[in-house]
C-alpha cells in the first residue's frame, strides 16, 4: 500500500515536471503542446491503473522488500488510544516474522459499514475487517467473510460473546466486550432504604418498580436515565435485553425465520408495557443529553448505562459509585454482548497471513493495552488480570461478572439490519404513546416480510 | 419549465451541406462529455431505480434479485401503515408549506424591496437562513423544540408562566407542525430573493402612470405588481412543491419519522426501507411512486398556472 502510493505520487510528479518543462519551451508550439496533452492523458491513465492497484493492496501484493502485504481496516480513526494500540501490534508484528507485512487504514466509525460494502461490492476488500459483532452474520451471509480458523484454544480461551459464530462456524473474534449495568450512588440506596442489590440476587421487578417510585417520591425528577434521547443500533442493544428478562425475544432463535410469537407474544407485551409506563409515570425521560451526564451531576439516581461511562463516574462519584446489575423480570437479568471483532474477508489470498496476525494479535498483553485505554472488559481471564480495572478486586471488576452470567449476544441472522431497525423504531412509537400489541404486531409483520423477501436467508 | 421557442438553437437556413454537417459533428462532439455525464449519472440511475422497483433486490445479498411484479407495489398500499402516513404526513407538509412559504416570501421581498436606510441589513438577515445548512439549522432546532428549550421559555415568559411546555417533536400532535414552522423559516429567504428580483423586473413606470391615475397601493399591487410577478409566481411555485416534497433532512436529523409515525415522509421511507433496511426493490417501488406523484403535481401546476392567451 505504501509503495504503491508512493508510486502514485511519482507519477504525478513526473507528470507535473513534464508540463512545467513543456512551460519553458513555448516558442515550440502545438506539437510540443499536443505531446503535453498526451504526456497528462498517460499520466492520469497511469495514475488510475496505480490507484486501481492500490484499492486490491490488501489482496497479497508483493511489496518491494519481498513481503507480502496484508492490508486490515479499522473503524478507529479519530480515536487515538485504540489506534496506537494497533500501531504497537502491527509494528511488533513486522518485526517479529519476514513474510508479511501488516499495514493499517482507519475509517470513522459512522461511515465505516458503508465503506466496506461499497468494497464489497467492487471487489476491493481488504484481507483484514474489524466489525460490530451484530453486522457479522449479515456479513458472513452476504459472502464478505471467510471462516476464521483461528486455533480452537484461542477462541475458548475468549469470552463467549467476543467470538462471532454464525450457524455453527466462528468468523470473528474480538479483544474485548462491553456490558451494560445500573449506575447508582451508595448514598442515594441507603438514604432511601433501598436494597442494593448483588449479581446472584439482582432486583425483581416489583423491588425495582418500587425502588423508581421512592426515588421519584425523593425529589428526582426522572429517578433512572435509560438513554432513550439516544438512537441507533443503542435501542437494540440497551433494551432487547429487557424483553428477553421479561421473556421475549427480537425474533424465533430456534428456526430464525419469524418474530410471531417472540416480539408480540404476551411476555413482549408485558416487557413493552412495563418500557412504556416508564415514560408515562415519569420515571425515565428521553429528552436529557446523550452520556451519563445526568448522573454525574445526580440529576438522576440510577443510570442504566455502559462500561465506557464507567471510568468518568468512578473519578467524579468515587466509592459512592455502585456498579449493579439490571433487575430480573422474571427470566433471569440479561445485558447485551457482542463488541467490535476482527474477520478475515473471503476473497483474501493470504488468509494464512491474515490468520497469523491475528493470532500474533490475541495476547494478553494487547488485550490488556485495549482495556485500558477503551475501558471496556478484556476478552480473556490473562488480560484482565494485567488490565488496570478488570482484574479480581480492581474498581470495574464487577463488569466482568456482569458480561459473564448475563450477557446475551443479539439474534446471530443476516436479518439483524431489519430486526435492529424495526425495533428501534417500534419501542420509540411506544415510548411516545403507540398501541402496544398493535405496534408489535406491525413491527412482527415487517421483519417477517423481510425474511420472507430475502428467502429466509438460508435458513 | 421548457424552454421559449425564440430561444432554441435554430441551424441557418442557407448553408450548404457540408459546413452544416461539419457544425453537426462539432456540436456533438462538443456536447458529448455533458451527455455522457448526464446518462451516466442520471438517466442510467434513473431507469435502473424503475427497473428495481419491480424485483426483490436488496442491498446485500448472496441471492441474485428476481422480478416480482407488482408485489412491491402492493405491499406499499396494503401492507405497510407507515408507508401510507408518509403520504398523509408528505401532502400534508406540502399543502402548508407551499402556500405560506411562498405568500411570507412574497410579503418580506415587498418589505425589503424599498428604498430605506439598513434595508440590505435585513435581506441578509432573512437569507442568513438559506445559506446555513439545513442538519447545522436542524439541529439548533432540536434544542429550541425542547421541553426545556427556548422556545418554550420564550413562551412562558411571554404568558407569564400560563404556558405549559410540551416537547415539541415528542408529542404527535405538534411535532410535523413544528417541522413546518422552521422549514419555511429556513428557506423563506431564498424565495424572497427569486420574488425580489421578479419585483425588481417591472418597469419604475408602470408605478408611475399607476399614481398619475390616482390608484391605491392595493390597485397597484393586484393589478402592476401581481401581473408582472407571474412567471416568479409560476417557479416559486413549483420549486417550493418539489423542495417540500422531497422533505428529508429535518426529518433524519430531528424525528426519524417519529413519535409514532407522525412525521415520516415518502423520501424519508424510501430511505429507511431501501439503505437501513437494506431493500433496495422496496426502497426503489417507493420513489417510483414518489417521482409519479410529483410529476403528476408538477405537470397540474403547470396547466393551471400556464399562460392564458
Amino acid at each position: 500500500m505504501t509503495t504503491d502510493l508512493a508510486l502514485t505520487t511519482t507519477a504525478w510528479q513526473r507528470s507535473g515536471s513534464g508540463a512545467s518543462r513543456d512551460g519553458e519551451a513555448p516558442r515550440k508550439g502545438s506539437t510540443m503542446k499536443h505531446r503535453s496533452l498526451a504526456a497528462m492523458v498517460a499520466a492520469t491513465a497511469a495514475g488510475a491503473l496505480v490507484l486501481t492497484g492500490c484499492g486490491q493492496a490488501g489482496q497479497g501484493s508483493v511489496n518491494a522488500d519481498g513481503k507480502t502485504e496484508l492490508t486490515m481496516w479499522t473503524h478507529s480513526a479519530g480515536n487515538p488510544g485504540e489506534i496506537a494500540v494497533y500501531d504497537q501490534i502491527i509494528s511488533d508484528y513486522n518485526a517479529s516474522q519476514d513474510d508479511y507485512v501488516v499495514v493499517r487504514e482507519d475509517f470513522p466509525q459512522e461511515s465505516y459499514n458503508d465503506s466496506v460494502v461499497a468494497a464489497a461490492a467492487s471487489g476491493d476488500l481488504p484481507c483484514l475487517i474489524d466489525m460490530d459483532g451484530p453486522i457479522m452474520p449479515n456479513w458472513a451471509w452476504s459472502g464478505y467473510l471467510q471462516e476464521l480458523k483461528l486455533p480452537e484454544k484461542l477462541t475458548d480461551s475468549l469470552l463467549p460473546t467476543a467470538v462471532g459464530t454464525y450457524q455453527d462456524k466462528i468468523y470473528s473474534a474480538g479483544y474485548w466486550d462491553a456490558a451494560l449495568s445500573i449506575f447508582a450512588r451508595k448514598s442515594v440506596l441507603d438514604a432511601n432504604r433501598i436494597r442494593i442489590p448483588s449479581i446472584e440476587e439482582p432486583w425483581t421487578r416489583e423491588e425495582f418498580d418500587a425502588a423508581l417510585e421512592t426515588l421519584k417520591a425523593a425529589g428526582y425528577d426522572t429517578p433512572i436515565d435509560i438513554g432513550a434521547e439516544d438512537q441507533g443500533e443503542w435501542w437494540s442493544y440497551a433494551y432487547s435485553p429487557i424483553l428477553q428478562s421479561f421473556g421475549g425475544d427480537q425474533i424465533d432463535r430456534d428456526s430464525y425465520l419469524t418474530a410471531e410469537g417472540a416480539l408480540n407474544g404476551p411476555e413482549a407485551v408485558e416487557a413493552f408495557t412495563w418500557f412504556q409506563e416508564l415514560f408515562t409515570q415519569g420515571y425515565a425521560g428521553n429528552a436529557g443529553t446523550i452520556g451519563n451526564q445526568e448522573f454525574v451531576d445526580d440529576q438522576v439516581a440510577l443510570s442504566y448505562t455502559g462500561v465506557w461511562n464507567a471510568q468518568a463516574a468512578l473519578e467524579e462519584v468515587g466509592d459512592d459509585l455502585l456498579i449493579l446489575p439490571p433487575p430480573d423480570f422474571g427470566h433471569g437479568p440479561k445485558i447485551g454482548g457482542g463488541s467490535w471483532q476482527w474477520g478475515i474477508t473471503a476473497d483474501c489470498v493470504d488468509a494464512e497471513g491474515a490468520r497469523d496476525y491475528l493470532e500474533f494479535s490475541f495476547n494478553d498483553d494487547y488485550i490488556a493495552a485495549f482495556s485500558d485505554s477503551q475501558i471496556v472488559i478484556p476478552a480473556t481471564a490473562g488480560a484482565e488480570g494485567l488490565s488496570e480495572h478488570f482484574g479480581e478486586g480492581d474498581d470495574l471488576h464487577a463488569f466482568v461478572e456482569l458480561s459473564q452470567q448475563f450477557a446475551l449476544a443479539r439474534p446471530a441472522t443476516p436479518a439483524y439490519p431489519v430486526i435492529s431497525s424495526t425495533f428501534e423504531k417500534a419501542a420509540k412509537d411506544i415510548m411516545n404513546g403507540a398501541d402496544v400489541q398493535s405496534t408489535l404486531d406491525n413491527a412482527v409483520k415487517d421483519i417477517d416480510q423481510n425474511i420472507e423477501s430475502n428467502d429466509g436467508y438460508g435458513f | 419549465m421548457p424552454t421559449p421557442v425564440s430561444e432554441r438553437p435554430h441551424p441557418p437556413i442557407r448553408r450548404k451541406p457540408a459546413a452544416i454537417r461539419s457544425e453537426r459533428r462539432a456540436g456533438v462532439a462538443m456536447a458529448a462529455p455533458a451527455l455522457l455525464l448526464l446518462a451516466l449519472f442520471l438517466a442510467v440511475p434513473v431507469i435502473l431505480g424503475f427497473v428495481l422497483a419491480f424485483t426483490n433486490a436488496r442491498l446485500i445479498s448472496p441471492n441474485p434479485p428476481r422480478f416480482v411484479g407488482l408485489d412491491n407495489f402492493i405491499r406499499a398500499f396494503v401492507d405497510d401503515p407507515t408507508f401510507l402516513h408518509s403520504v398523509v404526513n408528505t401532502f400534508v407538509f406540502a399543502l402548508f408549506v407551499v402556500p405560506i412559504q411562498a405568500g411570507l416570501g412574497l410579503l418580506l421581498a415587498i418589505l425589503v424591496n424599498q428604498r430605506l436606510r439598513g434595508v440590505t441589513l435585513f435581506r441578509i438577515i432573512f437569507f442568513i437562513p438559506v445559506v446555513t445548512s439545513i442538519v447545522v439549522v436542524s439541529i439548533l432546532w432540536k434544542f429550541m423544540y425542547q421541553q426545556d428549550g427556548l422556545i418554550n421559555s420564550f413562551l412562558d415568559t411571554v404568558t407569564a408562566g400560563a404556558w405549559n411546555g410540551v416537547a415539541w417533536l415528542n408529542d404527535p400532535d405538534v411535532a410535523l407542525g413544528a417541522i413546518i414552522v422552521l422549514s419555511i423559516w429556513q428557506a423563506v429567504g431564498f424565495h424572497m430573493v427569486i420574488w425580489l428580483s421578479g419585483l425588481q423586473t417591472i418597469p419604475e413606470e408602470l408605478y408611475e402612470a399607476a399614481e398619475m391615475d390616482g390608484a391605491s397601493p392595493w390597485r397597484k399591487f393586484a393589478d402592476v405588481t401581481w401581473p408582472g410577478l407571474r412567471p416568479t409566481m409560476v417557479f416559486v411555485l413549483i420549486t417550493i412543491t418539489i423542495a417540500a416534497l422531497g422533505l428529508f433532512v429535518q426529518i433524519d436529523v430531528m424525528t426519524q419519522g417519529g413519535p409514532v409515525d407522525s412525521t415520516t415522509t415518502l423520501v424519508y421511507h424510501a430511505v429507511r426501507k431501501g439503505f437501513k433496511e437494506q431493500e433496495m426493490g422496496y426502497g426503489a417501488a417507493i420513489s417510483l411512486i414518489f417521482f409519479i406523484a410529483v410529476l403528476l403535481i408538477a405537470l397540474v401546476q403547470q396547466r393551471l398556472t400556464r399562460e392564458k392567451d
